[in-house]
């Protein structure tokens, strides 16, 4: 358990030092989002139609823009290889890392959507929603994302590879998620919604780690 | 460092391995005992890291196995890479740590305690000449001292069995010089060396391999 906070420290510390990565993440979030408005009018019954469809659409591509970083640079610097060699299960190490991403992606994510909720108004009632799905789903997109990341090491253009590997993953995600919200401003009950997405949280936490760990393992072979 | 003595020996029996389409090697075996010492030779391309890094278990092997006495490495994967400190080509150094957080991040990670008792990162960065570069950010250091850190990971958790890809890249006389006596106190505490190396390394009593006696000549490849 040590070993999993000793990681997770680390990754935060990197991050914290080289900045640049999450600050990416949330900019891309939230110019991306700033812009449909100038796009599509600044008619709020259309804004508010969409509010959860844009929030949640940039939401996923600005987590994949930070997936190629996540193995990358240790797999160029040896690093990967002693953390492979580890003595502990190697699905504790990526834990740890996927654990770190998500601090450093997702949660910036989880702060920065209700104030752009505001930006497009979306309408009041669907604002614990949409922070409970953000909740629930961004952890999703850092698990699920990390096997992506794994599985194209190595490869050239890994960035694209890893779209076109993840992005299908990710498709109920994004749909439970903007369920929710619609739900909740519709006035119906957003559980089942968050209860499915609560449901792939569960999936993923040990099927992804596992999948990650042995497509790692591949990337040394 | 007196739990190694009762270490059964680390062996390979008829191991062999596929890289690309190619067989590397074929029939190779070894033994390295407590105390001894195994040198990987031979021209490049003839297996010496992947021998190594199947060692590790960072490869499997496609024929033969690999055990600690009676006991596969397949059964206890968590064992063998507790027992085991591997150093490849490449030195994991980060380059926004410190020299002193890398090590230490290293240290923890293999042996969780390794990392706060009794200065063991501190005496580890002395003994290979980086004391006074422990504060100093990995991107600021030069090729021999980022070796240098990484060869320190041996000393700062101990761990019996070292495999080493060409330690003495970057280094230079006078830290071989280091090295060489840092593998002597290893190996007279019960410790195991595996080095490959095209530099003449002072190893008293070591055996060597030649890997090219065990290359698959690849006459049926010609067709």
């Amino acid at each position: 358990m040590s070993r999993f906070f000793e990681v997770v420290r680390r990754d935060l510390r990197l991050a914290l030092r080289q900045g640049s990565d999450s600050l990416m993440v949330v900019t891309f979030f939230v110019l991306t989002v700033v812009l449909f408005p100038f796009g599509i009018g600044p008619e709020v019954g259309i804004l508010e139609r969409v509010s959860a469809g844009v929030l949640w659409v940039t939401a996923l591509l600005a987590s994949m823009l930070s997936l190629d970083r996540l193995f990358q640079a240790d797999y160029e610097d040896g690093s990967l290889e002693l953390l492979v060699l580890t003595p502990t299960s190697l699905m504790v190490v990526v834990m740890g890392k996927v654990l770190a991403h998500w601090l450093t992606t997702g949660l910036p994510l989880l702060v920065a959507a209700p104030i752009l909720a505001v930006l497009l108004h979306m309408n009041s009632d669907g604002f614990t929603v949409l922070m409970l799905t953000m909740l629930l789903g961004t952890p999703v997109l850092s698990l699920i994302g990390a096997i992506g990341a794994a599985l194209v090491l190595g490869a050239r253009r890994g960035g694209v590879l890893v779209s076109l590997l993840i992005l299908p993953l990710y498709v109920p995600v994004l749909i439970f998620g903007v369920g929710a919200i619609d739900a909740a401003v519709q006035g119906l009950s957003a559980e089942p919604h968050l209860l499915i997405l609560g449901a792939m949280l569960a999936a993923s936490l040990p099927l992804a780690p596992w999948a990650t760990s042995a497509a790692l393992r591949q990337a040394l072979e | 460092m007196n739990t190694t003595e009762s270490l059964p020996p680390f062996t390979g029996t008829a191991l062999g391995c596929i890289r690309g389409g190619r067989a590397v090697f074929a029939g190779l075996d070894f033994s390295v005992a407590p105390g001894e010492a195994l040198v990987l030779l031979g021209p490049n391309g003839s297996g010496k890291s992947t021998l190594l890094r199947v060692m590790a278990g960072l490869l499997k092997p496609t024929t033969g196995k690999l055990a600690w006495g009676e006991t596969g490495l397949r059964d206890e994967p968590e064992l063998h890479a507790a027992r085991t400190h591997y150093v490849g080509h490449h030195d994991a150094v980060k380059p926004v740590l410190s020299v002193a957080e890398n090590l230490r991040f290293w240290a923890r990670l293999h042996e969780p305690h390794a990392g706060r008792a009794a200065g063991a990162v501190d005496n580890a960065l002395a003994r290979f000449g980086l004391a006074h570069l422990r504060d100093i950010p990995g991107k600021m250091l030069s090729a021999g001292q980022k070796r240098r850190t990484n060869l320190a990971r041996l000393l700062a958790a101990p761990s019996p069995l070292w495999l080493l890809d060409e330690p003495t890249t970057a280094l230079d006389r006078a830290n071989i010089k280091v090295l060489e006596n840092v593998f002597a106190e290893h190996r007279a505490a019960g410790g195991m060396v595996v080095l490959s190396t095209h530099q003449d390394v002072d190893l008293p009593g070591s055996r060597t391999l030649h890997l090219d006696e065990f290359a698959v000549f690849a006459e049926e490849d010609d067709q």
